[in-house]
């Protein structure tokens, strides 16, 4: 990186221009991108039939009413913990995959990998690969340079914009939206979500890139926890490479000053390091500026194929099979690097908390019941002697349509119960109120009973959905406070 | 530091020129564009404070050219608030009480607005719960001295109880029977008895009995033949189980000996005509709330 060639305080950014590569690695990374994009893109815009009650966009993060909405699945506030179990599988996962194959998020599929490739896709496609690239960034500014730069940051702002603005239509209804937003009628805050989501694409895919991995990322200082001796890195396997020779022919060796036999597999073509997307020199071993895209392998590999030698000089490797290569011995198989104590555990804890969710998931109730006492006065003597207690009674009907509840009381005898501002005249056992299609019903309910000891009895609320096709039930305990024995 | 330029051998990079015990510092510096944003920073505080209220004077701050500050945006927010009450509570002065349960929107606003008066108003007498206490009328049961219609509760709230200003207050007068020696002792321990065998708090006994008479004589004429009360003089029922100054002998005894008088401000003056219509609402909606004369459209709904 350089960083020692600078004697201020500050350091200037070294721009980088990464020459294009073909090969394996770049394919994939390719392919990632695509479908990276493609996800981010697309999704907010699939649509999912939930009946006449409820949204039909598939992914929706309805934050006005607190529900998400993944396909089938709904998300109740109370149940924001599948969102948490998501986000630890996603930790998790991410620790798995880097104690596999150490920074592969960095080097495929962390947004600023996958926004900054698209940008240096769109530079090379304004101004050419890395000579010409290096060229115009050293001619002086006239209008051909000019027309260039104004071009290539209309494209970038282009993407930008699209980018900031894909990421509103997951909050609200994306047709919806759409025209809202065209027409200028949609809410301040889709407007400010768009600008910043520009501006941060625009600022850090287009400019900052290799700068946002190394000094604003905390990932690379926190990664190598994950990783140990058996993890894959990309690997410059110096005992094969170094001594480094200038040229392929063996004449001019001696020049050098080194025996053939002695010289290594590095002819020091520097392709590796001119097309590292944020600049640096594999050889050096290493590093924090390595993002593991492994484009440097792609790079060699043809260079490698070019002068007949084998490949892999620079490579997924471990640790581990670089001390064996060393010392003469075969690498490991896969499977034996998969089956590594730390990556099993990462996977149980990752594979135990899926398998939880999915569980509870398919478990969970549809219709609940809570009842909050009411404590001031916690009871209430009538004239006949009889006591009253009142309660808020929640009735959450989590299913897509409307639903008749019936609520009733058990365990307390004699007890009858009623709401809604009617009398005590009207009070029944039972009481049926039609909460609304996905929705919270808060019921303020009275129940009056002959107190039968002094003090609090508990007895239990029970809720029953009244539907023939999927009746469903709930209870809670609540207490029944009455006057002490004088 | 630039004089003297010491290049670490390990790593190629310079070092800053201090040594302690043989360490050296390398200079590894900070991007550039850190540096511009810390100064971007330093440009935008200075702004900010220009544009805001920051500098303390010695009575008061500046007061920022954008002429913002927290207080008059809270007036604003008042402001704005009243609003966009006004028509509602316009509505409901407009709305007689008894037609105020036929129109959701109407009663919740009125109990929701009565709560708040009488958060304000009445908990230090009633309780925040409006439970009461010893002299204090538990407004949630189902028991009223003047009647626990709409009407009733808001004429109550409205004029007070023996409230001296106003000839429209609600008034009663029960005699000292035992200060004013209406009644002996051994009268007074009587018809206590027999009040309490009304109640079902104790068997008839001999002293019940003869308290019978006594009864009949003196406190029929307001409490009625059969102790059940009259509103209209805000006789309180005896027969029931709810006591405002207790229902045990000694309190009724000290009660039949010196009376209560309890005292209730007219809230009307103070509050208007639309609050003690909300606070009567609310008191109504506390869940023993009667049933008024007139029909009332619709079951009232609550909260």
């Amino acid at each position: 990186m350089g960083l020692g060639k600078n004697s201020g305080l500050y350091e200037k950014r070294q721009p980088v221009f990464p020459k294009a590569v073909d090969g394996r690695f770049r394919r994939f990374k390719w392919l990632v991108m695509v479908a990276a994009l493609t996800i981010y893109y697309v999704t907010p815009w699939l649509r999912w039939d939930r009946g006449a009650y409820a949204p039909n966009q598939a992914v929706l993060v309805d934050l006005a009413h607190r529900r998400f909405f993944f396909g089938p699945i709904e998300i109740w506030p109370h149940e924001f913990y599948y969102v948490a179990g998501l986000l630890i599988m996603a930790g998790v996962g991410l620790f798995m995959v880097t104690s596999i194959v150490g920074r592969a998020w960095c080097g495929y599929a962390c947004p600023q990998t996958v926004w900054t490739d698209l940008f240096q896709h769109i530079e090379r496609f304004v101004d050419g690969d890395r000579n010409a690239q290096l060229k115009l960034a050293k001619a002086p500014w006239g209008p051909a340079k000019a027309a260039r730069r104004l071009t290539k940051w209309s494209l970038f702002l282009l993407v930008s914009v699209l980018t900031g603005g894909a990421w509103i239509f997951y909050f609200a209804d994306a047709p919806t939206l759409a025209r809202e937003f065209l027409a200028g009628d949609a809410p301040y805050v889709a407007y400010a979500t768009v600008a910043l989501l520009t501006t941060t694409t625009f600022v850090f895919g287009g400019f900052m890139r290799e700068q946002v991995c190394i000094y604003m990322c905390p990932w690379p200082r926190i990664q190598t926890a994950m990783m140990d001796e058996r993890t894959l890195i990309v690997t410059y396997k110096d005992w094969r490479g170094e001594p480094r020779g200038r040229g392929r022919r063996p004449a001019t060796l001696d020049d050098l000053g080194a025996s053939p036999e002695k010289l290594g597999d590095c002819i020091d073509c520097n392709q590796c390091v001119a097309v590292c997307p944020t600049g640096i020199d594999i050889r050096e071993g290493p590093q924090i500026g390595c993002i593991t895209c492994a484009l440097c392998i792609d790079a060699c590999d043809q260079v490698m194929t070019k002068i007949g030698k084998p490949r892999g000089l620079i490579d997924y490797a471990t640790l581990e099979d670089c001390a064996a290569e060393k010392a003469g011995r075969a690498p490991r198989r896969l499977s034996k690097v998969l089956s590594h104590p730390r990556t099993l555990i990462y996977f149980a804890v990752w594979g135990g908390v899926g398998a939880a969710m999915l569980f509870s998931v398919g478990d969970r109730a549809r219709l609940t019941i809570s009842a909050q006492h009411q404590r001031n006065p916690s009871f209430v003597q009538l004239s006949d002697g009889h006591v009253r207690n009142g309660y808020t009674v929640k009735l959450r009907n989590m299913e897509g349509r409307p639903r008749a509840i019936e609520v009733s009381v058990a365990g307390l005898p004699g007890a009858v119960l009623w709401t809604d501002g009617g009398s005590r005249a009207q009070a029944t056992d039972r009481l049926t109120a039609t909460v609304p299609a996905d929705s919270l019903a808060k019921l303020p309910i009275f129940v009056v009973a002959p107190l039968v000891d002094e003090g609090s009895e508990s007895f239990e609320f029970r809720a029953r959905a009244l539907t023939k096709d999927h009746p469903e039930t709930a209870a809670v305990r609540a207490e029944f406070e009455g006057p002490e024995e004088q | 530091m630039a004089d003297n330029k010491s290049i670490d051998q390990a790593t190629g990079t310079e070092t800053v020129g201090h040594e302690w015990d043989g360490i050296q510092e390398l200079n590894t510096p900070l991007p550039r564009w850190w540096l511009w944003t810390f100064y971007a920073s330093i440009v935008w505080a200075i702004a900010y404070t220009v544009a805001f209220p920051a500098w303390p004077l010695v009575s008061r701050a500046t007061a920022g050219v954008l002429h913002w500050s927290s207080r008059g945006q809270l007036d604003q927010e008042l402001a704005a608030d009243a609003a966009r009450k006004a028509p509602l509570l316009k509505a409901i002065a407009a709305t007689p009480i008894e037609q105020l349960p036929g129109k959701p929107q109407l009663w919740q606003a009125a109990v929701e607005g009565g709560h708040a008066a009488f958060r304000n108003n009445c908990t230090q007498c009633h309780g925040t719960g409006a439970a009461g206490s010893k002299g204090y009328p538990n407004l949630n049961d189902d028991d009223w001295l003047w009647g626990g219609d709409l009407k009733a509760i808001q004429y109550t709230i409205a004029n007070g109880v023996r409230n001296p200003d106003h000839p429209q207050t609600r008034t009663s007068q029960m005699p000292s029977f035992g200060r004013d020696g209406l009644l002996q002792p051994n009268e007074i321990s009587d018809v206590v008895a027999y009040v309490r065998t009304i109640s079902h708090q104790q068997p008839a006994n001999a002293e019940a009995r003869r308290g019978a008479a006594i009864f009949a004589a003196n406190c029929a004429a307001c409490h009625g033949a059969t102790g059940t009360g009259n509103r209209a003089v805000g006789a309180p029922n005896l027969t029931d189980s709810i006591w405002l100054y207790g229902g045990d002998e000694a309190s009724l005894t000290n009660t039949v000996t010196n009376a209560h008088y309890g005292v209730m401000p007219r809230w009307e003056a103070k509050l208007g005509p639309t609050q003690v219509k909300m606070l009567a609402a609310y008191v109504y909606s506390l869940g023993g709330g009667e049933r008024a004369p007139v029909q009332i459209a619709g079951a009232p709904p609550k909260r």
